[in-house]
């Protein structure tokens, strides 16, 4: 029982990436039908947010204090971020500690921009060649921003730490009765799962609840004659982009602290989330979300020392052999619609 | 000649002679000389343009002609390697039965990938096929460690039974020869401030990617070609005929692996060990790169394209900031030292940038790739010579009605 609960809570906060990411990319199919393969580097970029802002946060002078020796008898040198300097030692060290939440703020006009740029410099000259082109231009576009990112912080994983109050782990074990230290989990999961769970009401309120949302729902279903209708909807489609590439960019600044962020992370989630978009149903919002946490909770349960000691490697493979199951049984996905990507 | 029309022939004779002259071709810049950094002619990346010119030419006849994308190439070419290396543990370090098997795995193994991939077509198509790619790549590094070694890779050991041949020689792994001749062996030949160097593995590749070039001819100019290039235009209408398509498709599939298979077991041939790695995605995604800077569905395009490609990997990647502070050494100072930091981002370790600008640059504005420029050019001149026929030309190329 314990075990069960413990890999589920496990699948959770991969599956919550998963579903982020896989939610930008339906986003993207959906309103434009362009495979993007640069929705990992969209994630990437979000992720070195995060670093940057730590990094500019802790920018800082150095000061020699004759009073205090380093183990050579020199003046020791002492670093003092300005952050603390301009809002006091206590408040500035906070700041510091809180950078990754700040990047959430500090990504969003960032990844939004991003966004718009990708969109009107380049897959707007695509919507009219084939898929197979499409997936090829944006995947030379991953490559040339991850070489971007790889060129300004180097290949190596950049430890990015979530703020100290979220630095232990919570014991789910006894709050459910059961003996302590069974199932514990670190806050910062929760903190993340509870993170995309918002993300993700948000965006499907955003498209359920306003007017903007119903004519994107409205020009998905059929573009012409929503455009017959004189609503600009190359336009609302364009935000949409955004959107998409600011969830992507938001999934990645709070999955910072769990994987420290280095340049070919998108690529690695990128594989993964299109098998989670075509698990779902390619063009599918629900499907996505819902592969999204379904393929984390069965990865995290086939990696149980159980599973793999009966079906060894099993852990490594379970998603693509899912995906390859589905894809074989329920060509649509778990929720496709009919009539999306058939020809 | 060899059942080729005219065209083909001369074309099959013009690779033909630049492969066989390759190692004076490639090293234009005498040996002391400034430019000798450029020279491509030593051994080690003359065998790669080759094996990875076989590798494209065989993902070429998937995608080239039916259009099928697969992401999953570089899993075919892994378990070549895998397999040629255990030829040589196994049997003899006769490169024979390694490449024969190479070539007999990655054909099995692309037939089951392949009956089960084509059932979907697309985007679905290259993404079951990477999943394929990426699941081979994972085992390989985990579960299958008896057969694969996992991270370390697959090499040679001095206990190996090598049944047929001997496991060492002198306390030392006897080398990978074709019949008693070694392929390390190279012949150096010296001239006037040139140095070409005529490696025994060098020709053995060329003497096999004849092979597969000549076959590659054959299948584009057969019915079979045909028929796949009919599947890339237009399935449905095919299937409306009452013809069924997954035959021809399973079949390029599987010869297009086996083509990957045989540049695996290549590689092992040159270099006796294989590792995971070589099954990742950003692998079958290189050879994808290369049909398409080349031209897909052409026949020497991708061949161009690799060859392209590994070129200015290995000379992109040597020059360093010195290099180019000797070649703007005329410039002022701060003139060189400018362009210097404009350069510099593209170079050594930051190449991979500039494959990927070109990449997008070819995808975007010229879709055939490097055949399809070579083309424009020529038009461009030929419609010069002669202005008069020039007012016939837009009718005549006007599109067929539907």
């Amino acid at each position: 029982m314990d075990a069960i609960l413990l890999q589920i809570l496990n699948g959770l906060d991969k599956g919550s990436a998963y579903a982020l990411i896989a939610l930008g990319l339906t986003l993207i199919f959906g309103t434009l039908g362009v495979v993007n393969f640069a929705h990992g580097a969209l994630f990437m970029i979000g992720a070195f947010c995060a670093v940057t802002l730590n990094r500019l946060l802790s920018l800082s002078f150095t000061t020699i204090d004759p009073e205090r020796t380093d183990f050579l008898g020199n003046p020791l040198k002492v670093e003092t971020p300005y952050v603390e300097t301009w809002f006091g030692p206590e408040t500035g060290a906070a700041i510091i500690d809180w950078s990754v939440p700040l990047a959430i703020l500090f990504s969003i006009p960032i990844m939004a921009l991003v966004g718009l740029f990708m969109e009107r410099g380049l897959i707007k000259y695509f919507y009219k060649r084939p898929h197979a082109d499409q997936i090829l231009v944006t995947f030379g576009l991953a490559i040339v921003l991850q070489e971007i990112i790889k060129y300004f912080y180097g290949a190596n994983p950049i430890p990015t730490p979530a703020p100290d109050a979220f630095s232990g782990s919570f014991d789910f074990g006894v709050l459910l009765g059961l003996d302590p230290n069974l199932i514990i989990y670190p806050y910062w999961r929760i903190v993340y799962f509870l993170f995309a769970a918002g993300i993700i009401s948000a965006v499907f309120a955003f498209l359920q609840f306003t007017t903007f949302g119903m004519v994107v729902r409205a020009g998905m279903a059929d573009r012409q004659t929503v455009g017959l209708l004189g609503i600009n909807i190359d336009k609302r489609f364009t935000f949409m982009f955004a959107l998409a590439a600011v969830v992507a960019g938001l999934a990645g600044v709070m999955y910072a602290p769990i994987n420290s962020p280095n340049y070919h992370m998108g690529m690695d989630f990128l594989v993964l989330s299109f098998v989670v978009v075509v698990v779902g149903g390619m063009g599918s919002l629900p499907g996505a979300v819902l592969a999204g946490f379904l393929l984390g909770i069965l990865e995290s349960f086939a990696s149980m020392a159980q599973v793999v000691a009966l079906l060894p490697g099993i852990n490594q493979i379970i998603i693509y052999l899912v995906a390859i199951v589905i894809l074989l049984t329920r060509p649509r996905g778990l929720m496709g619609r009919k009539g999306v990507m058939e020809s | 000649m060899l059942g080729l029309n005219k065209k083909d022939t001369y074309m099959f004779l013009l690779v033909l002679a630049l492969v066989v002259f390759a190692p004076f071709l490639l090293n234009p810049f005498p040996e002391n000389s400034e430019l000798a950094q450029f020279n491509a002619g030593y051994p080690d990346l003359m065998q790669r343009f080759l094996i990875f010119g076989i590798f494209a030419i065989g993902f070429n006849i998937l995608f080239g002609l039916t259009g099928y994308l697969s992401f999953g190439h570089a899993a075919f070419l892994g378990v070549g390697s895998y397999a040629g290396v255990w030829m040589m543990k196994l049997l003899t370090m006769n490169v024979i039965p390694a490449i024969f098997m190479s070539v007999v795995f990655a054909g099995l193994f692309s037939l089951l990938v392949g009956y089960i991939s084509l059932r979907r077509s697309g985007i679905y198509f290259s993404i079951l096929t990477l999943a394929f790619a990426q699941m081979s790549f994972s085992l390989a590094y985990s579960v299958l460690t008896p057969i694969t070694n996992g991270e370390t890779g697959l090499q040679l050991a001095l206990d190996d039974p090598r049944v047929i041949g001997v496991s060492q020689v002198d306390g030392s792994i006897p080398p990978a020869n074709f019949f008693g001749m070694p392929m390390r062996e190279s012949f150096e030949m010296s001239m006037g401030g040139w140095l070409f160097t005529f490696n025994a593995g060098y020709y053995l590749c060329a003497v096999v990617m004849m092979i597969a070039f000549y076959i590659a001819i054959r299948i584009f100019r057969s019915p079979f070609g045909m028929m796949l290039r009919a599947v890339k235009s237009n399935q449905q209408r095919m299937n409306f005929t009452g013809l069924n398509s997954k035959p021809y498709t399973l079949a390029a599939f599987v010869i297009s692996g086996m083509y990957a298979g045989l540049a695996g077991g290549l590689m092992v041939a040159m270099d006796p060990l294989a590792g995971a790695e070589r099954m990742q995605w950003t692998a079958s995604g290189e050879v994808v790169l290369m049909t398409i800077l080349g031209g897909a569905g052409t026949l020497i395009g991708p061949v161009l394209g690799a060859g392209f490609i590994k070129y200015c990997e290995n000379i992109f990647s040597k020059i360093n900031d010195n290099i180019l502070y000797d070649w703007f050494a005329a410039l002022p100072d701060g003139l060189a030292d400018a362009l210097v930091f404009i350069i510099h981002p593209f170079i050594g370790k930051g190449w991979h940038l500039t494959l990927g600008i070109m990449f997008m640059l070819i995808v975007i504005f010229l879709p055939g790739g490097i055949m399809e420029g070579m083309e424009r050019i020529g038009r461009l001149f030929k419609r010069r010579k002669p202005p008069s026929q020039d007012k016939s030309a837009p009718q005549a190329s006007a599109a067929p009605a539907e």
